[in-house]
């Protein structure tokens, strides 16, 4: 595979639920390695099915799917995407099963064959990585809700996979965890798809949004940073945005506009 | 909230291994559950309550639970002697209460106190997650163990989505009472709540498939038997052998 294997290559791809209107329709899509991309668009235009139809948890009524260069179709093909991409879902609820914190991050290891020893081993790194030592034992759905999707995001990171698909992961986080979240997310060496509602989280984190219309996803708007003067109460006081500089440095100069 | 007050503590029972524990509840329910001789009744009780000094649990949420359990027995004491048949104890107006009636009723009484009492001293000291591995090691079928601990792990999620249904009926005023528009609405409420179990399994599959679930969980707590465990269980298992020499009489209370 070169590094110019697409890992996710959608093509013509047309889904609908059973009795519903077309949710996606005749829809490309593609993701590069190095990519990171972001997905900017109303409720229910389909966002989250397009992860779905990527993971293979439902099926396109028509259209091709290729992963890493491989076009799938059945139940089986799709085993090898789900250990190689990982998917954060909107709900940590729905993310985190097991009593433990540990257990739930050492279950994707283990279910590739790793022996317990070297589980457990994994599920400690990549909660120590995401600064989360000392949850090992704790359980699961005491947990509050920023914790609960860092602990989401360390069970999809310890499967070790080559590309993310993160659902609205900024959605109902207090502000440290975001924070914490836009810091962690552009230093993984791992391509990903990000969707959010939040402009300011996703300049901090994609290089490049797109949005969906039309059951379609639409191409590709250059960033280009720029400032907004606003008032609002306390303005005088010193205080922080989130601002494009100060999480993620843009990659070319700033535009004319600002 | 639903709550695991005993789960946590530093008691001698707390720091047992939790086969141990099962197995000793295990086997004192049984001894217990068939016993019919008060004096056998009585050593288990007096037993339990040991028990449960050992274990240093809070008074009032012992006798909390006690209250429940006891608010049951009080239906049987209602009904059982009454509908005895045999000569009557003692009367209440027109119903006699049958001696061998109000017997029954103390034995349940003594039995379900003392069982009771046991599974607070030696199993709701340890957390359900706990409970749940240590019934995988003691060889309990798999799916059992996982039935319980996801129903453990998403009772919570159920009562959030609870709650938050009770407070959207709430907000708009509903106020229960006798009558058809509430029998309605807690209809459709108790409706919802499956119809969102439902969606939720749906996607917590999803979630499992993602990371490459192969219907086999693993568990990765160990447990130690360690001297403690060995001592406590030899005393427990005297102490049950005991309860049965003064059910088959051997020896004389």
């Amino acid at each position: 595979m070169t590094s110019h294997t697409p890992i996710i290559d959608l093509k013509g791809v047309t889904f609908g639920y059973p009795g519903g209107p077309l949710i996606l329709r005749d829809l490309d899509f593609t993701l590069y390695p190095g990519q990171r991309i972001g997905v900017m668009a109303p409720n229910g235009s389909g966002k989250t099915t397009l992860f779905h139809l990527i993971m293979g948890l439902v099926k396109p009524l028509s259209g091709q799917i290729s992963i890493f260069g491989k076009t799938l179709r059945e139940e089986k093909d799709f085993a090898e995407v789900r250990r190689r991409i990982g998917l954060l879902f909107q709900d940590p609820d729905d993310q985190l099963f097991s009593p433990t914190v540990l257990e739930d991050v050492a279950f994707g290891p283990l279910n590739l064959g790793k022996t317990q020893a070297e589980a457990g081993a994994i599920a400690r790194r990549t909660l120590d990585f995401l600064g989360l030592n000392g949850f090992e034992d704790r359980i699961t759905f005491k947990l509050s809700g920023g914790e609960k999707r860092l602990v989401s995001l360390a069970t999809v990171l310890a499967m070790e996979p080559d590309a993310l698909l993160l659902d609205e992961p900024e959605n109902a986080l207090d502000a440290r965890t975001r924070a914490r979240l836009i810091e962690i997310l552009p230093s993984l060496d791992l391509s990903y798809v990000l969707i959010s509602h939040e402009l300011d989280f996703l300049t901090s984190t994609a290089d490049a949004v797109y949005t969906m219309e039309n059951g379609k996803v639409l191409l590709d708007q250059e960033f280009r940073a720029h400032q907004h003067v606003h008032a609002h109460p306390l303005g005088a006081r010193p205080h922080e945005h989130y601002a494009l500089e100060d999480a993620h440095p843009p990659k070319q100069p700033p535009g004319k506009n600002e | 909230m639903l709550r695991e007050p005993f789960a946590v503590g530093d008691s001698p029972l707390h720091r047992l291994d939790p086969r141990i524990r099962l197995v000793a509840a295990a086997g004192f329910s049984c001894v217990v559950a068939v016993c019919r001789e008060f004096p056998a009744l009585l050593a288990a009780l007096i037993l339990s309550m040991a028990l449960v000094a050992l274990a240093r649990l809070r008074t009032g949420e012992v006798l909390r639970r006690l209250v429940v359990v006891n608010g049951l027995v009080a239906f049987i004491w209602a009904v059982i002697p009454f509908t005895f048949p045999g000569e009557a104890l003692f009367r209440l107006g027109p119903f006699g209460a049958a001696r061998d009636g109000v017997l029954l009723a103390a034995q349940i009484t003594l039995k379900s106190n003392a069982i009771v009492l046991v599974f607070m001293a030696l199993v709701a000291t340890m957390s359900l997650a706990t409970a749940g591995h240590a019934l995988h090691q003691l060889r309990v079928p798999d799916k059992i163990v996982h039935l319980f601990l996801m129903t453990y792990r998403y009772i919570f999620v159920l009562e959030q989505e609870y709650h938050r249904l009770v407070r959207a009926a709430c907000i708009r005023g509903f106020q229960p009472g006798t009558n058809l528009h509430t029998y309605r609405t807690y209809a459709y409420l108790v409706g919802m709540l499956f119809v969102r179990a439902v969606e939720r399994a749906e996607r917590v599959r999803w979630a499992m498939l993602c990371r490459g679930f192969k219907r086999k969980f693993y568990c990765l707590q160990e447990f130690k038997a360690g001297p403690g465990s060995a001592i406590f269980f030899s005393l427990m298992v005297a102490a049950l052998v005991g309860v049965i020499a003064l059910e088959f009489r051997v020896v004389e209370w």
